[in-house]
């Protein structure tokens, strides 16, 4: 089974025997990757019932529910780390979702398509339009995507409440890319954070 | 040694007097108790594939057996049967009757010590009572740890409390429709039904069993009143709306003229055969009393604190008797007590009754959590 891109760095990167949470696990796909490659004990979130239910059937334990409400019932540093894979995109309150995962996990995995990619500035400079492209594929009046970011708000965001940047990849499709320029270049960008 | 398969204790239709008396919540001991249970499939040599099932207020041992009284099909043969997610052909099934009920486990309508029946005499029992005997009737089938704990409704209530008293003994529970206790609207409808029973002049202070002329009218009524929180608005309004009952127009008096109410009528009154109005409020009782949280210091968590249990736990979005939100509070109590938890809200138009009707999602939600399990 192969993982997403973003989702098979965050697998190479989580220590063998940890406790994850999953933030929007969706079917559970890298909960089991990591249950099964990395013996985790992965707990996730999830707000599709047809998904919770597909996880349910791995054998995952994974809770309906939405990271803009029910984060606040996990206690502090019950998990090594706490991920959050293309959803702060989605989250009503993405700082407070934040703040609750960095308070639950003592390391956390953050993804999520960068609205400064070169492909974005394009279509909205010459084409006037919303973009749509392959990381942000639905259009402005069914997108799931209500906090649109990019990798330097992201990255002034943390500087700004003196979060730990731990260590960042980025993505351009299904390849790797480097760090210079990502801003522009890369379509994805994972990072992984912690208090400081 | 004879094989499990000829062993008494197992099958369909049993019955077992308990050698101890039953330490109770209410501080009395209960001697004898007797429980009537049946037992589906073959225990494993490891004893490792037990699925033990809690039945609602008005259910029974007969899950997937036809009723002996009503010669109706077990009420879960949906979910419990050939086939079906919980299966003889892999599982060992048991189910109890819950003490106090009125199908063959020590109630109101069974004998005390003095040969008459115990009617009001019998003690105010706890969802924990009812628990800590069926824990004796596993003790007595030999049955150590159990691979799963199912229940709906107050099945579900056993489900949680045998996952808190026995946490070594529980691998899995899943709770369906189900809550941590009784709220105040529960309280208030089951007050309803009491009432109705004991306004019930045939009630007698509980003393009719000789007279062979129960409260039937009160208990009717009782289960009329439940039966209109087992449904949702929705569904009523679906299947009977305001339809008039085999007449065209209103007949301006107090026959059942609306459908709904030819409905209801049948349903309290084909109750009142199958079960004991003692019995009804000894169990609602029971219910109303129930409060997980504050058998455990006034946190819920705390319920869950030593817990190895992996939990499953299933609301309808239609139930408003035990509505989503209650099911999220115990998956909250889980979640802070690092309990395993899987949860999940499925639509159905059914209202609370959708956990024992056909939604093929609860089927493959509960065969899909018990193979994870490896059952």
């Amino acid at each position: 089974m192969s993982l997403r891109p973003d989702l098979a760095i965050i697998a190479d990167h989580v220590e063998p025997g940890a406790r994850v949470l999953d933030i929007g696990c969706g079917d559970g796909a890298l909960m089991a990757a990591l249950r099964d490659a990395r013996q985790v004990d992965a707990r996730g979130i999830e707000i599709d019932a047809g998904n919770v239910a597909a996880a349910m059937a791995r054998g995952l334990s994974v809770v309906q529910g939405d990271a803009d409400i029910d984060l606040a019932g996990y206690p502090d540093a019950g998990f090594d780390y706490a991920i959050l894979s293309q959803t702060l995109q989605t989250s009503r309150a993405p700082e407070r979702v934040l703040e609750q995962l960095l308070r639950i996990g003592r390391h956390v995995f953050v993804s999520f398509p960068n609205f400064a990619h070169w492909r974005v500035r394009l279509s909205l400079l010459f084409g006037g339009r919303m973009p749509v492209t392959r990381s942000l594929p639905e259009a402005w009046y069914d997108t799931p995507n209500i906090h649109h970011l990019t990798i330097d708000d992201f990255r002034a965001f943390l500087r700004d409440r003196a979060i730990v940047r731990e260590r960042e990849w980025f993505l351009s499709g299904e390849r790797r890319t480097g760090a210079t320029a990502a801003n522009l270049l890369a379509a994805h960008a994972i990072f992984l954070i912690r208090r400081a | 040694m004879a094989s499990a398969a000829e062993d008494r204790r197992f099958g369909p239709q049993r019955r077992v007097t308990l050698a101890a008396p039953l330490a109770l919540d209410g501080g009395q001991q209960l001697a004898p108790v007797t429980i009537a249970y049946e037992t589906y499939g073959r225990l494993a040599p490891a004893r490792d594939n037990v699925v033990w099932i809690c039945h609602a207020l008005t259910g029974d041992q007969h899950v997937a057996s036809v009723h002996p009284r009503t010669g109706k099909p077990g009420w879960w043969s949906r979910l419990v049967g050939e086939g079906r997610p919980i299966d003889p052909a892999r599982h060992f099934i048991v189910c109890a009757n819950v003490l106090g009920s009125c199908m063959g486990s020590s109630g109101p309508g069974e004998a005390a010590p003095d040969g008459a029946p115990f009617a009001m005499r019998f003690p105010v029992i706890t969802i924990r009572d009812m628990v800590r005997a069926q824990a004796r009737l596993a003790d007595h089938l030999g049955i150590g740890t159990i691979a799963a704990v199912v229940g709906g409704s107050m099945g579900g209530m056993q489900v949680l409390e045998w996952a808190a008293t026995y946490p070594d003994r529980v691998r899995a529970a899943v709770v369906i429709a189900s809550a941590a206790r009784h709220s105040a609207q529960n309280i208030a409808f089951h007050e309803v039904g009491r009432q109705a029973i004991m306004a019930d002049p045939k009630w007698r202070g509980g003393d009719y069993y000789a007279s062979a002329d129960p409260p039937a009218a009160g208990l009717a009524v009782a289960r009329m009143a439940a039966h209109i929180t087992y449904l949702s608005e929705a569904g009523l309004t679906a299947k009977f709306g305001r339809r008039l009952q085999a007449r065209d127009t209103k007949g301006f008096g107090f026959d059942a003229d609306f459908q709904v109410e030819s409905y209801l009528r049948h349903q309290g009154i084909s109750f009142v055969d199958r079960f004991d109005a003692n019995s009804y409020l000894y169990i609602t009782r029971a219910m109303d009393y129930f409060d997980l949280a504050e058998e455990h210091g006034g946190w819920l968590a705390n319920a869950f604190r030593r817990s190895s249990t992996r939990f499953c736990l299933v609301s309808f979005d239609t139930d408003w008797l035990y509505p989503t939100s209650e099911s999220r509070a115990i998956v909250q109590a889980l979640n802070a007590a690092g309990a395993a938890a899987s949860f999940v809200e499925l639509r159905s138009p059914f209202g609370h009754d959708a956990f024992l009707l056909d939604v093929p999602e609860l089927n493959r939600l509960v065969d899909g959590f018990l193979r994870a399990g490896g059952l």
